[in-house]
């Protein structure tokens, strides 16, 4: 009987704890979400002096987790040294895109967080703050790169850096090679990963099959580069006929890897590819390029000892001697809609963008109008950035939506696999067989949405 | 305090009041008890279960707040598009591994029956595997079969020339096969404890009586082992069909489902958070679940009035 007692007091306690470990919490939310509604108001309010301006946390999303302890703390400090009543608390997700489009789902998404890209352009409403017209940016910002995330004509993602897209390559390797010139065709840059294979011991060009995301990278080159076409991706293909078929860009980009891989100018093994290893590889010469956005230019210089042999060009192709490169805007810097702390989360992102030096410093290219060039774009001199310009009214999100209906699903690295599975032999379709395919899809995709088809 | 409330009641009166309030007790322990579980049930296993099924019926890319109902056309679509239903094809390298597996594991199983040296520590290196996470797994096969890597320089090291040796994970031949022994490497162990749990119950009488009948080892197998242990055999090989059909782990954190290794889950995975095609993946999802129950209502079919 005594022994019963105290086994049901137990599980009442037991239970009890649950409970009241539930309402406690609760509790505690909802007097902090008070204060931070009285910061919010005072902070509009704009009588008080700066220090006191803003007071409570700010968590920040970010998929820098490689500069979490280094760069992102001395910004930190910099910040709460001028807002003495803040802390600024970085959540640094692996997998951004996977976990913060999961996280969505809920209203904890932080405060300040880079806009996955997954979002479609017709729902940034929904989770993000506005935080401005392009007018009223583009007094002070680069306008195409304000173009990045907007819905009819608000900006909800202010970009962290902008990049560019081309070929990362290593110096010496290409001057061993023979190699005088950058390539400005598909057939040079074929010449030249055959020359690189020839005369030296470095894999002339390293796919980078098994992380997947890095295939992507071929898929900007499509855009910008090889049509010198800022209308292409967003309001162009979606309306095209056939816009695989052979002379196409992204004909060309796919055949190029296509080519590269089929005459064994890759690494032997492209399934058991190591991204980290990569980087290394390619800053100690044993790789000859690869085919990556600018961002990845400081992380391949500081993989290694030889940071100096890492040079940047362009895509290799050019219309009638012009060459072009897509460029386009890093991930940006969003609010949460749900966020409590919108002002203090809008200071945060302007000490970022405007006066942390962050773009720069990562060798990318700042979207502040009076910011020169980065040091590592210098061969870029020559070359017109092209930067999409954002759908019009009436093709906003179509793309996203006819990409992935159509499953030729254009961002994803999953028709970029099969692409080089097909070029290794290891299928029996051809080069034409995908991309007739892919016409097909695209077709069926656009019959599916209603699009008019040209 | 209790002593100044009873000495008001009958005798009768109190074993009632005893017996009452311990009934009562029970229900409220019972209830307390099931309480946490069966929260913890509904709120992870059967809710999203029901969305699971009702995003089926959908057009929905995952974040969206507008949802199509596009009735059953997702179920259309996984039946009649061989991308999605020519997966399972893949299963078939892991249900012929698992059955290898089977067999590996009643062998080894019965010779560590009898009597070995250190039979323990032999039982203990093979279950080892088991009990390694899958993601370290992964990643330590994808060494193994690296070109240069583990099995490459045991294989050179034995003679034969590098030249003749394939690409375990690049040849599509060789993919699957590759996977399905990790699989195999895996998960035999705990077979094996299995059968050597099945095996320890067979009474060691018979296996002296047949000695001295003359029955040499293979026969005391055939003949008193398999007979005793043929229940758990078959459970095993069922639980097979089902890990077969189910594969993830492997091909997901070593190749993530490329080059020809894609399973039905890896596929599905890929429609929902790559696509974003959250309802073709759920109507995928659920045709797996209707799968498992088939084979689980063959299995219960089949062991029906057998236990005990």
């Amino acid at each position: 009987m005594g022994r019963k007692l105290v086994s049901v007091l137990l599980t009442a306690a037991m239970t009890t704890a649950l409970f009241s470990g539930c309402t406690t919490d609760k509790e505690t939310a909802v007097t902090k979400s008070e204060d931070e509604q009285t910061a919010t108001s005072d902070s509009s309010g704009e009588v008080k002096s700066k220090t006191s301006e803003f007071s409570g946390d700010l968590t920040v999303l970010t998929h820098r987790t490689d500069l979490i302890d280094t760069k992102f703390a001395d910004y930190k400090k910099e910040f709460e040294a001028r807002y003495p009543d803040v802390t600024i608390k970085f959540e640094a997700i692996t997998d951004y895109e996977g976990d913060v489009a999961i996280r969505m789902g809920t209203k904890d998404y932080g405060d300040v967080l880079m806009l996955p890209g997954s979002v479609p352009s017709n729902e940034f409403a929904d989770y993000f703050e506005p935080l401005g017209s392009v007018e009223e940016l583009s007094n002070k910002y680069k306008e195409e790169f304000l173009n990045a995330k907007i819905s009819q004509g608000q900006v909800y993602g202010l970009p962290s850096c902008a990049n560019a897209q081309g070929v990362v390559y290593n110096k010496r390797i290409f001057k061993e090679a023979g190699i005088t010139q950058t390539p400005k065709t598909p057939e040079e840059f074929l010449n030249a990963l055959q020359k690189i294979k020839d005369n030296t011991d470095a894999i002339p060009y390293y796919t980078n099959y098994a992380a997947g995301w890095t295939l992507t990278a071929w898929e900007d080159h499509a855009w910008g580069s090889v049509t010198g076409d800022a209308n292409y991706h967003n309001n162009v293909i979606i309306h095209e006929k056939d816009p695989f078929r052979e002379g196409t860009s992204h004909y060309t980009v796919y055949k190029l890897l296509y080519d590269i891989v089929s005459k064994g100018l890759c690494e032997k093994d492209p399934v058991t590819t190591d991204w980290e290893q990569s980087k290394v590889m390619l800053n100690n010469g044993e790789i000859g390029c690869m085919m990556l956005g600018s961002w990845s230019i400081s992380q391949m210089k500081g993989a290694g000892s030889n940071g100096d042999d890492i040079g940047y060009m362009p895509f290799p192709t050019n219309i009638n001697g012009v060459q072009y490169a897509t460029a386009g805007a890093d991930y940006c810097f969003g609010i949460n809609v749900n966020s409590q702390q919108k002002a203090l989360a809008r200071a945060w992102i302007d000490f970022m963008v405007d006066e942390s030096g962050f773009a720069l410093s990562e060798g990318s290219i700042s979207i502040l109008k009076n910011d020169p060039l980065p040091e590592t774009l210098k061969d870029f001199s020559e070359v017109t950035f092209i930067v999409d310009e954002p759908a019009t009214a009436q093709n906003e999100g179509l793309f996203d939506e006819l990409s992935n209906t159509s499953e030729v699903s254009l961002n994803t690295d999953v028709e970029k696999k099969r692409i080089v599975e097909a070029a290794m032999g290891n299928t029996n379709e051809s080069f034409d067989d995908i991309m007739n395919d892919w016409n097909e899809k695209w077709a069926t995709g656009q019959k599916e949405l209603g699009l008019e088809v040209e | 305090m209790d002593d100044v409330t009873d000495s008001k009641l009958t005798f009768h009166e109190m074993g009632k009041k005893r017996f009452s309030s311990r009934k009562v007790q029970k229900n409220v322990v019972i209830i307390l008890f099931l309480f946490a579980p069966l929260l913890l049930l509904i709120v992870f296993t059967y809710m999203p279960f029901t969305d699971m099924v009702r995003y089926s019926f959908f057009k929905w890319n995952g974040t969206s707040k507008t949802m199509k109902c596009i009735g059953v056309k997702n179920y259309i679509e996984v039946f009649t598009r061989p991308e999605y239903f020519g997966v399972l094809k893949t299963s078939l390298y892991y249900l012929v591994g698992s059955f290898v597996q089977i067999g590996l594991a009643l062998y080894f199983a019965t010779i560590l029956n009898f009597k070995v040296r250190f039979s323990n520590f032999f039982k203990g290196a093979i279950f080892f595997p088991y009990l390694i996470n899958g993601v370290a797994i992964g990643f330590v096969f994808l060494y193994f079969f690296k070109s240069g890597g583990t099995l490459n320089s045991i294989l050179t090291a034995f003679g034969v020339a590098e030249e003749k040796i394939p690409l375990w994970l690049n040849n599509r031949s060789l993919i699957n096969v590759s996977l399905a022994f990790v699989s195999v490497w895996r998960y035999m162990g705990q077979n094996m404890v299995m059968f050597s749990g099945a095996m320890a119950s067979v009474n060691s009488d018979l296996y002296e009586a047949s000695e001295l009948d003359g029955a040499n080892r293979w026969q005391q197998f055939r003949y008193i082992i398999l007979p005793n242990i043929k229940l758990v055999v078959s459970l095993n090989m069922i639980l097979a069909v089902k890990g077969a059909i189910s594969v993830f782990e492997i091909p997901y954190i070593m190749t993530n489902g490329g080059n020809g290794s894609a399973t039905f889950v890896t596929k599905t995975l890929e429609t929902a958070f790559t696509m974003k095609k959250v309802g073709l993946a759920s109507a995928m999802g659920v045709v797996l679940l209707i799968f498992i129950l088939i084979i689980t209502l063959i299995q219960k079919k089949f062991f029906e009035g057998k236990e005990a």
